[in-house]
């Protein structure tokens, strides 16, 4: 089973539901940090880190020698990464999607690809659990091509929950494909509600099976939950407002750990999954 | 023109409910939404549109199933995987592109034998000029699963400059995405200054500090706010001091307060609500001297 925790709206308590899920789960569980701008799950965890890899991709290398300035390179790529200066073709690596195009359309065979550091992938235990973790180089954008490396080593037959980046674009996007269910973790707020109809959509455009976790119930109003019952979406867990459990949030602490008696929200909501 | 971009690293810390205050408190703001992904400032400006432009970016790639052979090249040179396999008949398939996957690099495009496959714009969202009760307001929407939400970012805050031109007005608000990525790159390039909104919590600390490399990478002069400061006092000054540290100015703390949802959940401001930490974001405000 592979589980994807999204919302649209950041700060809503993604990482929060993903933690406390893998540490509820009683069996072995892979989770994995795919907030690869952002990510804070190793935080909430500890634990004993095993392997830490640098992720490259390819980008072009432009042998002078053999390049005779015709720009078919610069003509061909698509995100301004190639450009033809003084007669010779030159890379800006930082806009590189890396597709490879470039040393395909080369009529003299002068490009060839090297590897460019784009960020790391931390992998650590802790009980049952094993944490990858994706941390994007900050400068790099290439945020989509560290998150699918980083979900290429998730190894099958044990679950996995993904800890998605906040928001709808390509990095959700990327996170959340190939999911067996979708989570989507939301605030009973104005802004709460409107991100959620933007994953909503996201999710359904994926084709995506998915329930709606709303946390800190108690502020703002009932809108979130007329909504997911207009649109026939489930509401898999409520989490109350708490002040305890900010504070307990705020120095890294599970909220199953130190307040036992939301323990069971967390069974229940693996119980919920497990119908599916 | 000056421009002040408020970002956060961490998600949910209280970007757009500061920079919509600031934008109150401003005077003659232009607003610039950057957070295209989930923008929600205009839950708060209820912006009347008075021009909306489509937003096309990229191309994707298309295959013509009546003309493609199967052979597979586009799945060959594709490193998005992006080309998936139908069967059309038992024993015979063609290829198609899963749009939600593609990049738009044309390299299928180009060594489809058959000349299958077509390379249309990309449609990927709208942006609008609006009118709010502060100033006029650009803003986005990109599309459901779009790609290039820098490139919208990139756009917008071009709109805005060129609408505060038009109008005579020398500040932009400029409410930014969460994250560290390509949006906030293109928020952030070449502003006048940067305010964080942080948090005293582990996540908050850890986010600010990849955030602050980001604008110290950019030599962009940053401030920080920490929000819900008395959640974790003691966080709270020790993260200061290590922004401080950094090369970061303190813009202040504002206190942990439901004002803020109600604000909210009335369309309002925090500083045109009697809320408590309305206070707060003023003393903010004060001490940016963004338009001092």
């Amino acid at each position: 089973m592979r589980l994807v925790v999204a919302s649209g709206k950041g700060g809503t308590g993604k990482t929060t539901v993903a933690v406390n899920l893998a540490k509820s789960w009683g069996s072995p569980v892979q989770l994995l940090d795919c907030d690869v701008e952002a990510p804070n799950t190793r935080l909430f965890l500890g634990g004993t880190m095993l392997e830490s890899q640098v992720v490259t991709i390819s980008v072009p290398e432009v042998n002078e020698a053999l390049c005779n300035g015709c720009g078919e390179c610069s003509r061909f790529c698509e995100y301004s990464a190639m450009a033809c200066v003084a007669g010779k073709a030159m890379v800006f690596v930082s806009m590189c999607h890396s597709c490879g195009g470039c040393s395909l359309v080369c009529p003299t065979g002068a490009i060839s690809e090297v590897e460019s550091r784009i960020g790391t992938i931390v992998t650590s235990s802790f009980g049952k659990t094993t944490l990858l973790e994706g941390i994007l180089d900050v400068g790099s954008t290439m945020a989509p091509q560290l998150i699918r490396r980083l979900k290429s080593l998730v190894k099958s037959g044990v679950p996995a929950i993904l800890d998605s980046p906040p928001g709808t674009s390509c990095p959700v996007v990327t996170t959340m494909k190939g999911a067996d269910f979708v989570i989507l973790v939301t605030e009973p707020t104005p802004f709460g509600l409107h991100d959620l109809t933007l994953a909503v959509a996201t999710t359904r455009e994926l084709g995506l099976p998915f329930g709606v976790v709303v946390n800190r119930l108690g502020i703002g109003d009932d809108r979130v939950h007329s909504y997911c019952a207009t649109e026939h979406i489930q509401v898999l867990l409520e989490i109350p407002d708490d002040r305890r459990i900010a504070e307990a949030y705020s120095r890294g602490e599970l909220m199953v750990d130190v307040l036992p008696e939301y323990a069971g929200l967390f069974a229940g909501l693996r119980r919920e999954l497990e119908k599916r | 023109m000056r421009e002040l971009v408020v970002i956060s690293g961490k998600g949910g810390t209280g970007k757009t409910s500061v920079a919509a205050s600031l934008a109150v408190l401003s005077d003659r703001p232009v607003i610039a939404d950057c957070d295209v992904d989930a923008a929600d400032l205009h839950l708060v400006f209820q912006p009347v549109v008075r021009e909306r432009s489509e937003f096309y970016s990229g191309h994707r790639a298309v295959i013509r199933r009546n003309i493609c052979t199967g052979c597979g090249a586009c799945r060959n040179v594709c490193r998005f995987d992006a080309v998936g396999m139908v069967d059309t008949a038992p024993g015979d398939s063609v290829y198609f592109i899963d749009s939600t996957a593609c990049e738009g690099c044309g390299a299928c495009v180009r060594f489809c034998p058959a000349g299958a496959i077509d390379f249309p714009e990309r449609h990927c969202g709208q942006w609008m000029v609006s009118d709010t009760r502060v100033g006029p307001m650009v803003h986005g929407r990109l599309g459901t699963a779009a790609e290039n939400s820098g490139r919208l970012v990139s756009l917008i805050r071009s709109e805005a400059r060129r609408v505060a031109n038009a109008d005579d007005r020398r500040s932009i608000i400029i409410d930014g995405p969460p994250g560290i990525g390509c949006p906030v790159i293109a928020s952030v390039t070449g502003a006048t200054m940067v305010l964080v909104v942080t948090e005293p919590t582990l996540s908050g600390e850890h986010d600010l500090k990849r955030v602050m490399e980001l604008t110290a990478h950019f030599q962009i002069p940053t401030w920080v706010a920490m929000n819900k400061w008395d959640i974790n006092p003691e966080i709270t000054l020790r993260v200061e001091r290590e922004a401080a540290a950094s090369g970061a100015k303190l813009a202040g703390r504002i206190r942990y307060d439901p004002g803020v949802t109600e604000a909210q959940m009335n369309g309002r401001a925090v500083v045109e609500t009697d809320a408590p930490s309305a206070y707060d974001m003023a003393k903010i405000w004060d001490n940016l001297g963004f338009q001092a």
